[in-house]
This record gives structure tokens, C-alpha cells and sequence, in this order.
């Protein structure tokens, strides 16, 4: 055991298992931490090698320590062990490794490395077809198990929230912004990905105001909430988006996770440093670890990363962690790469080599074996400049540092602490004094790297693939990444981008600001979907439109399905579809069928321009209508394209109720208001849409009048007075009923328009009423069975998005209409008056097999076929004992009685081209 | 996500608001006296500018139809305005 938890192992009070062995570890500990604390040392295999990989980092920057973690049964792939909190009974499994992390049988595959270089797969797996081998390299380098259980439940919260600052991190330069904007008198928001706010010195001692760093970072954060200021920990801020706009990620104990989406006036990053390894042969072996993460697993963990520890450094931040460990018992040897080295430490050193494939057990030091369980790294820090880039900041280079730092502060964003380079205390704090101990000089990989030399350690790219990339002239840093794979593992190559695009500097002879950085997007951690779905998932994704009845019909036995984004009774009766449906459509035709109309659109237009508004958005005439008349019609588009179809009721010269289809009701709306503020005084006209406010329940067949007449409604329904396309006003229960006889069966119909609130008295009237007259509830399929018997249209099924109305044989306002209307110019268009243009017809099918929708009609010419059209509409008609077919067939309306192939998924069918109408073309049975 | 201010509502998120075209677009008529050209140019030609635009939005919540002026590349909203005169 090299790693190990220094002094009382009594608070060791959580269980977990790694790879099947048992382990304990303390509250507060991260699955990381509690591995160190056991003295783990191979947690994983590398992606691509197998290689053993040890733990790297401590935070979000960890490459290697990819888990499984089952907890409760349920298994979360791909965690990073170093930010997920050990929770006790938790089952974690190393990933790409079988049957252990330790002894891994694909581990052979490391000795196979140097046929493995980058760009190998796009080389070597063209032929015959990538796909043929995909499985097998997908198996072979691959991450964690999904679990199929894991679908946690809709319940992330998605907080909007908005403040004067928002502070990202909460370190000495976060709070220091936090402190000075409350006393500005801002509203602040201070966010740390950390359980515990304080940052760099949750590991580095400091003394402020007067306290130690804790101490002061506490009485901080307690002094903002104190002030009525938020301060959210384990909080991550991912994404920053436009007009300062920023996601953040909340974990919650016990909760579901949350995301905060929080627009500030000024944003403050402080997002801090990340520390850089160096590069030198095998230095992927578990044991070698940054220098800060062991600082923080001792300071932090009170775990002690070995016994025997070589400390290999570029810069002066690395003295004090070799103080600490010493205090803590470690015996430590500085091997200080840089010419001048201060006391004890070795001057100029060059680590040669790395000993022990499943840990640290000795490095060479310039020429000299030092024996050791563990390396760490101080390669010189990175600054976290992420959510800066992503918000379009640009960065140059700082010498002084080997690092690249913002340029200039953005509208509304700053950018302070390590993560502008600042790295003393003195700096952050703005007291002034001498300049920062820090004195980096940077050992960037050179050409002759001499054995292999980890730069990403996650998709395993070399400093050898780095210079195959720079031989194969995939030099900008761009191509780079997409050539080794370099940055685009999971952890976003946080430790390894500087040092690959320095490596690739120091091959091309650029220097590192002419290499320049790739792009930084977000989210700047890998975020569960969850959270970014929030509750906008299953039912709640694009929630249905319900029915004021829906609870009456589902007693009634209602099978509900979607139309037009309402869930609306599909029929009644239970599981046999097709018997019920043809059994409503029969009794529809023969006695009476009463339907749940109140998704049609009841769109009001009033005021003294209301004609004129109307007119101008239909393809027919609407204002010349006598009052309590109705006028069936079209809406296009400016293309001249049919958008909707619906009947029109004139109330009076100043009143109209447009009624369109179900599913266009918002459309139809947005057009008109459209219109009306662009075109018309909006002061002389009004739309307002009332549909929730009616609902509309329709008796459609031969005895339908009788059933109207026994509600006693109050209205006379003499054919003279209230004929086809008219209405009246009556009253139902006291309360306003309007009946419109318009039908969308082609049988006598009556539509009955109430306020929701009467629906149900409503539907159980007319229920009771149509006891005698063997009355039957229908539901959609009937009577969209119906219609299609009569060869109504159904815009959006029986159009598609070049059907324009003289393609329905409607010519009539084309060729008469004087004013102008949405769509007219379209009409006369050359595309338009093409003589090849696709009509609706009627298919009249030879033989009893109802034909496909989406069959195409076919035609050979030269003993080439091509497509002629296709079925829109089928069914098996009831009423006609036939099948029935609706569709949009090249030259159709010419082409009346021809008879035609029609072609669906290899079977072939023949129909003659018909009128749309198969059932009753004169219309008697309106009035019968 | 833009943050775009209604002059009647004030500033909202921009999944409030559709665009609803370009300002100064007039609409050529009576049909019969406009060409092929100036039509399709009318249902199809937008300028599309880097930069400066002024454009035409609805705010859902409101229903109101008003003039924008933003930046396509800044992204910075100079200003909105009621089409009925009057701004915010």
C-alpha cells in the first residue's frame, strides 16, 4: 500500500466496493479520495492501449479515473471519480477493462502501440466497409455500460434567476468580487463546483484580514447569505450564452440535480487555474499525479499520495506541496527541471524514465534510479479561460507565466484570479506588494522525444502522434485535434491542450501564439442530459391539448389518440379499432352519430374592418355573406398555397367567427394578427381567439334534427329558416347555444357551440336525446372515414406544400376576384398555371384491397417509371361496401376514368382516377 | 439564449419572440400589375446584412408586432420600437 489515509482511521464509517473488493472511506470524500485512502493505485485502462492508468488529477480536469457507479440498483456510466462524493453502498467498477482495472485481459494490446498511430482506424479500415469492423473497435475501446434502467424521472428543476454580479468560483479572487460588489450594494450570486466554498485555499495556507484562508473564505460566504445574497455550491457554471446569459449545474444531496440558468448584469470569472503535467516517457503510469491534487488529497482528504515521492517541477508552486508532504511524513525528492534549483532539490533534471507497469516503483533522474511509489507534476498552470472563450473573449499569450490569458475584459464579463493569470495572493487581493513567486519555465516537448510520452492521457495521444500529425501536415491546431483525437475526450483535454499545441509549436518552429488554441464551447463539464432536458420530457415534451369531456368520453370508453395536437376520442367500444369505427360510421349514415367537435377553431373578428381583414387573409369572399350565414373557404399562404381550410360565420358586417382546422387554430391566429397590425389599423379591427372558451358538439346523420329538436334549444330548425350553411342563436340550460348547420359528413349535421362549462350537461342531454333515435358517440377515425366518402379535403393530408386551390378544380376568386388577398399573385404565376400540376382526385380502386396511403401512382415511359402522384387518404368504406381512396395525381382532373398503377413497398395496385365524391355527388343528404 | 426587450412587455427571453421579417419590405401590388420578378424578389430575396439590421418581431406573449434594431454578428440589440410609434 503506497497511498494511504494518515492518522485515526475511526471515521471510516462508509462501505463501497471497487472492482468487487471492499473498501471504507469518510464523509466527504470523493470515490477518488476514498481509492487513495485504500491505497488503489490502477483504477482504469487507457482508451485506445489499455494502458493502467492510475489516479491523475483531483477535480474536473481527471482524466484517468473514469467509473461505473451502481447505487440502488441503477448504474451512472462514465462518472469521474474525483468529483463524484462517495456515498455509502455504492458498487464502482472501473471502465474499458475486464474483469478488473488491475488485470485487464485486453492489456496486450499496449504492446501492439506502435501499429496503433493516430489516423490508424481512418487508414487501415476503409475497405471493404468501416461498419464491417465497427463493432469489434467499438467493443475493444470503449468507456462505461449504459444501463437501460437508468431513466431517472422528470424532476430536474430548471431555475431561472437574474442578479446584479454573478461570481463564478469561489476562491480568494471570487470572494474578494463578491465582497466588493455586495459593498457596492449589488445583488450577488456566488457559484463553486466545490462542496466547499474557499477554492486554492481549501489546500494552501494564507493568511486574510487578519484570518487564516478558511476562516476568512467562510465568514465571506456566510456574509453574503447573511445579506440575503446566493451562494450555491457544487454548483458548476457550464455555459455562458448570449447577453450574459449563464447555465449552471447544481447537485443536490438527495434531490435531483438542478440547472439554474441565471442572466447577471456583470459576470465575474474566477473560475481559477488547472495544472499542467509535464511530458516526459511513460508518464501515464498510476502513481504519477499532479503535484496540486496530491496538495489537495492531503489538505483536504488527510490522504497521503506514497511514502517515497519524486516531485518533478518547472516552476516555484511546487516547494510548498513538497513542504506539506514532508510534514506529513512523505520522503520527497524535488527534481527541478529548470538550471537553478533551490536547496536539496536537483538542478536540471531530466526525467528519463518511469518504472513499474501497474504503479510507480522507481523513476530515472538524470541517469540516476530513484526508487519511489510515486511522481508528481508540477508543469505550470493553465488558466480556466473556458467560459471567457465561449463568450467570444480573445486570449494572448503570456510569456512570464507560459500561459495563455484573456486580452480584454468583454461587455459585462471580468475575468480575475488565476483565471487572468493572477496567481499571487498579493495580486488577487489588490494589497499591492512584490510580484508573484512563480518563475515557470516551461519544458515543452521537443522533436527527439525518445520513448512514449503521454500529452492527452484520455484518447492516449503521444508526443509521437503529435509529430506523425505535423509530418502528415495537419499542422493548425484545428486539424490537429480532429487527426489524434487530442482535447476531444470527455475531459476536454484540460490538462493536455497546452501542451499539445506547445508540442506542435516546437515541431512546426511557430511560436505558441501563432499555434493558437481551438475553439472552447460548452458545457465546460460533461452534463447529465437531465438537467438540460429539466421536465420538458414524455408527456411534458410536447404536452397534448385535452378536452373539457375527456373524462366523460374516457367513461364512455373512448380510445384516445392525437389530431392536430389534441388527444381526442380516435372511437368507442374498446380494442377491435376497425369493427367500431365502421360501427359509428354506419350509424352516423343510418340514424345518428354525436361527436366531440371543440378543438375546431373559433376565431373571432370584430370591428369596423373586420370584413375587410377577413377577406384579405381568404382565398373566397367572405364579407358579401348575409348575416347568420356561413361560407366555406381556404386560406393561403403568400405562395399561394393552400395553409387551411374552414368554414366562416358572419354574425354581422362587424363580426365574424372564423372556424378553422383543429390543428391550424394557433397558425390561423398568427396570420391574422399578423395582417392586422401590418396592414390594417389595428384600432378598427380585432382578433381574439375563443375556442377553449366553446365547446362544440356536433349530431351529424338523418335523425340528427330530431335530436336537436329534443334539447329544445330554442331555435327554429325549419330548413327555411335555419338551411344548410346557416345559424342560430338558442339557449342551452340558460346559457348561450349556437347552432351551425355546416357538416363535414355530407349528411345532415348540426353543430352545437355552448361554453365549456355546459359541455357535459350538453353531452348528456344530447346522449339522452338520441336514446330513441339509437344515437352512437363517434370518434375521429369515423368520421374522417366519412368525410373521405364524400372527398372533403383535409389540408396538410390531402394538400402538401404545393397544392394551391385550382389544383381542388377551385378557380372561381382566381379568375374573378378583384382586390387583393394573401396568396393572389401566386396564383397567377407561371409555376402555377403549369398544366402538368398534381390534383386531388378520387382513386377508385380495382378489386376489394384498400390501397396504401403513400402508394405512388406510377407510369412507364421508355420503359422508365417515374411517379406520378400518390394516395392521401384511404379506407374500406362502410357505407359503400368498397375500398375508397383520396389523392394528388399529375394532370388528374384530365385524366378522369383512366385507369393507373399504383406502386407501395414492392406490391402493385390499379385504380381509376374519379371524381373525390364516392358517395351521394348531388348532396341530398344534406337535407334529408 | 437573447434577451430581447418588447416595447410593451419589456425584456424577455428571446424562445418569447419569432422573427417576423425584415423592416421597410413593402408588399407589391395589385397582382395583376406586378412582374414574375418583383414577386419572387418580395416572397424570396432577403438582404440578410452582417451586421446592422432592422427587422420585424412578434412577441407571442403579447401578440404585438414591433421594429428591432440588432446586430447579426454582436448580437446587440440597439433597440426596439411599437409600430404604432413610440419605444422602449
Amino acid at each position: 500500500m503506497t497511498s494511504h489515509r494518515i492518522g485515526s482511521l475511526a471515521a471510516e464509517t462508509l462501505h463501497f466496493t471497487f472492482d468487487g473488493t471492499r473498501y471504507h472511506g469518510r464523509p466527504g470524500d470523493t470515490i477518488a479520495s476514498a481509492l487513495l485512502a485504500n491505497g488503489v493505485r490502477v483504477v482504469g485502462r487507457s482508451f485506445k492501449y489499455h494502458r493502467p492508468r492510475g489516479i491523475m488529477g483531483y477535480g474536473v480536469e481527471e482524466p484517468n479515473a473514469l467509473v461505473d457507479v451502481t447505487l440502488n440498483g441503477i448504474t451512472t456510466p462514465n462518472l469521474r471519480a474525483t468529483t463524484e462524493a462517495l456515498v455509502d453502498g455504492m458498487i464502482v467498477r472501473s471502465v474499458n477493462a475486464s474483469p478488473t482495472a488491475a488485470d485487464d485481459r485486453k492489456g496486450f494490446l499496449d504492446r501492439f502501440a506502435q501499429f496503433l498511430p493516430a489516423g490508424f482506424y481512418y487508414k487501415t479500415f476503409i475497405w471493404p466497409d468501416w461498419h464491417r469492423f465497427e463493432p469489434s473497435i467499438r467493443a475493444m475501446a470503449g468507456l462505461g455500460r449504459l444501463d437501460p434502467r437508468n431513466q431517472p424521472p422528470a424532476q430536474n428543476p430548471q431555475i431561472a434567476a437574474h442578479c446584479d454580479v454573478l461570481v463564478i468560483g469561489g476562491g480568494p479572487a471570487g470572494l474578494h468580487a463578491a465582497q466588493q460588489a455586495m459593498g457596492e450594494g449589488k445583488s450577488v450570486m456566488l457559484v463553486d463546483d466545490q462542496p466547499v466554498i474557499g477554492g486554492s485555499l481549501l489546500s494552501r495556507s494564507a493568511e486574510i484580514d487578519g484570518k487564516p484562508g478558511l476562516e476568512w473564505a467562510a465568514t465571506v460566504s456566510a456574509d453574503l447569505q447573511a445579506n440575503g445574497h446566493r451562494v450555491l455550491t457544487d454548483t458548476t457554471a457550464y455555459g455562458i450564452y448570449d447577453h450574459n446569459l449563464v447555465a449552471l449545474w447544481q447537485r443536490r444531496a438527495g434531490q435531483s440535480d438542478a440547472q439554474w440558468r441565471v442572466r447577471a448584469k456583470e459576470i465575474v470569472l474566477a473560475a481559477g487555474a488547472i495544472e499542467r503535467p509535464l511530458i516526459f516517457p511513460d508518464n501515464d503510469r498510476p502513481g504519477v499525479m499532479l503535484a496540486d491534487a496530491a496538495l489537495s488529497y492531503l489538505a483536504r482528504h488527510k490522504v497521503l499520495v506514497g511514502r517515497r515521492i519524486v516531485l518533478a517541477t518547472n516552476n516555484d508552486r511546487a516547494y510548498p506541496v513538497a513542504d506539506a508532504l514532508r510534514r506529513a511524513g512523505a520522503a520527497v525528492t524535488i527534481a527541478d527541471l529548470r538550471p537553478q534549483a533551490s536547496d536539496g532539490a536537483l538542478a536540471s533534471a531530466k526525467i528519463e524514465a518511469v518504472h513499474g507497469p501497474k504503479g510507480v516503483e522507481a523513476v530515472t533522474i538524470s541517469g540516476q534510479r530513484i526508487a519511489a511509489d510515486s511522481l508528481l507534476m508540477a508543469g505550470g498552470l493553465t488558466p480556466s479561460v473556458h467560459l471567457y472563450c465561449q463568450a467570444g473573449g480573445k486570449l494572448t499569450y503570456d510569456e512570464t507565466i507560459a500561459a495563455f490569458v484573456p486580452r480584454d475584459d468583454l461587455p459585462g464579463i471580468r475575468v480575475v484570479g488565476a483565471a487572468a493569470g493572477q496567481y499571487a495572493l498579493t495580486e488577487i487581493l489588490s494589497l499591492g506588494g512584490e510580484p508573484h513567486p512563480y518563475a515557470i519555465a516551461p519544458a515543452w516537448p521537443q522533436r527527439d522525444a525518445k520513448g512514449r510520452q503521454w500529452v492527452d492521457f484520455q484518447n492516449d495521444v503521444t508526443v509521437k502522434d503529435i509529430a506523425l500529425a505535423e509530418r502528415e501536415n495537419f499542422r493548425s491546431v484545428e486539424h490537429l485535434k480532429r487527426y489524434t483525437t487530442l482535447g476531444m475526450a470527455t475531459d476536454q483535454g484540460k490538462t493536455s491542450n497546452m501542451n499539445g499545441l506547445a508540442t506542435m509549436a516546437a515541431l512546426t518552429g511557430q511560436t505558441i501564439p501563432q499555434t493558437g488554441t481551438t475553439t472552447y464551447r460548452p458545457p465546460f463539464v460533461p452534463v447529465p442530459f437531465g438537467v438540460v432536458a429539466g421536465r420538458r420530457r414524455g408527456e411534458f415534451f410536447n404536452p397534448v391539448r385535452r378536452l373539457v369531456l375527456e373524462r366523460e368520453h374516457r367513461d364512455a370508453g373512448a380510445v384516445f389518440r392525437e389530431y392536430g395536437g389534441w388527444l381526442r376520442p380516435a372511437w368507442f367500444g374498446g380494442a377491435n379499432a376497425a369493427a367500431n369505427i365502421r360501427r359509428e360510421a354506419i350509424a352516423a349514415r343510418t340514424t345518428v352519430g354525436i361527436l366531440d367537435g371543440s378543438p375546431l377553431g373559433k376565431i373571432e373578428v370584430i370591428g369596423a374592418d373586420a370584413g375587410a381583414l377577413v377577406d384579405y387573409n381568404s382565398y373566397n369572399t367572405l364579407s358579401n355573406l348575409k348575416p347568420s350565414r356561413i361560407r366555406y373557404g381556404f386560406m393561403l399562404t403568400e405562395s399561394g398555397v393552400i395553409y387551411d381550410d374552414g368554414v366562416t360565420s358572419k354574425i354581422s358586417d362587424e363580426h365574424y367567427v372564423v372556424s378553422c382546422s383543429s390543428g391550424h387554430v394557433a397558425g390561423v391566429v398568427a396570420r391574422l394578427e399578423e395582417w392586422r397590425q401590418d396592414r390594417f389599423d389595428p384600432a378598427r379591427v380585432f382578433v381574439h381567439n375563443s375556442t377553449p372558451q366553446w365547446a362544440t358538439l356536433t349530431a351529424s346523420g338523418p335523425n340528427s334534427k330530431a335530436l336537436v329538436a329534443a334539447l329544445g334549444l330554442g331555435v327554429d330548425l325549419d330548413d327555411a329558416a335555419l338551411p344548410h350553411m346557416a345559424f342560430a342563436d338558442g339557449q342551452f340550460q340558460a346559457a348561450p347555444a349556437r347552432v351551425s348547420r355546416v357538416s363535414f359528413t355530407g349528411d345532415r349535421s348540426y353543430e352545437i357551440a355552448v361554453p365549456s362549462a355546459k359541455a357535459a350537461s350538453l353531452l348528456a342531454a344530447m346522449q339522452e336525446a338520441g336514446k330513441p333515435l339509437d344515437a352512437v358517440l363517434m370518434g375521429s377515425e369515423a368520421l374522417l372515414l366519412l368525410r373521405a366518402e364524400k372527398g372533403y379535403v383535409i389540408a396538410g393530408k390531402d394538400t402538401d406544400g404545393t397544392t394551391m386551390p385550382q389544383d381542388l378544380g377551385i378557380i372561381g376568386p382566381m379568375q374573378k376576384r378583384q382586390n387583393e388577398y394573401v396568396g393572389r399573385r401566386s396564383l397567377l404565376t407561371d409555376n402555377a398555371q403549369r398544366p402538368d400540376r398534381s390534383h386531388f382526385v378520387g382513386l377508385t380502386v380495382e378489386g376489394d384491397t384498400t390501397l396504401p396511403v403513400g402508394a405512388h401512382g406510377v407510369e412507364t415511359l421508355n420503359s422508365k417509371r417515374r411517379s406520378i402522384g400518390f394516395v392521401t387518404s384511404s379506407y374500406d368504406s362502410p357505407t359503400l361496401n368498397r375500398p375508397i381512396a383520396l389523392g394528388l395525381i399529375e394532370r388528374g382532373m384530365e385524366r378522369k376514368g383512366e385507369v393507373i398503377d399504383l406502386v407501395h413497398l414492392g406490391q402493385t395496385f390499379r385504380a381509376r382516377i374519379a371524381e373525390p365524391c364516392a358517395f351521394d355527388p348531388e348532396g341530398a343528404r344534406l337535407n334529408a | 439564449m437573447q434577451l430581447f426587450s418588447c416595447p410593451f412587455c419589456g425584456p424577455r427571453d428571446e424562445t418569447e419572440f419569432t422573427f417576423g421579417g425584415e423592416a421597410g419590405k413593402e408588399r407589391p401590388e395589385p397582382a395583376p400589375d406586378v412582374s414574375a420578378e418583383d414577386w419572387s424578389k418580395y416572397l424570396h430575396r432577403v438582404g440578410n446584412p452582417r451586421g446592422r439590421t432592422r427587422e420585424i418581431w412578434v412577441h407571442h406573449t403579447c401578440g404585438e408586432y414591433f421594429l428591432m434594431e440588432r446586430d447579426t454578428v454582436s448580437h446587440v440589440v440597439a433597440g426596439t420600437q411599437s409600430l404604432r410609434g413610440g419605444g422602449a
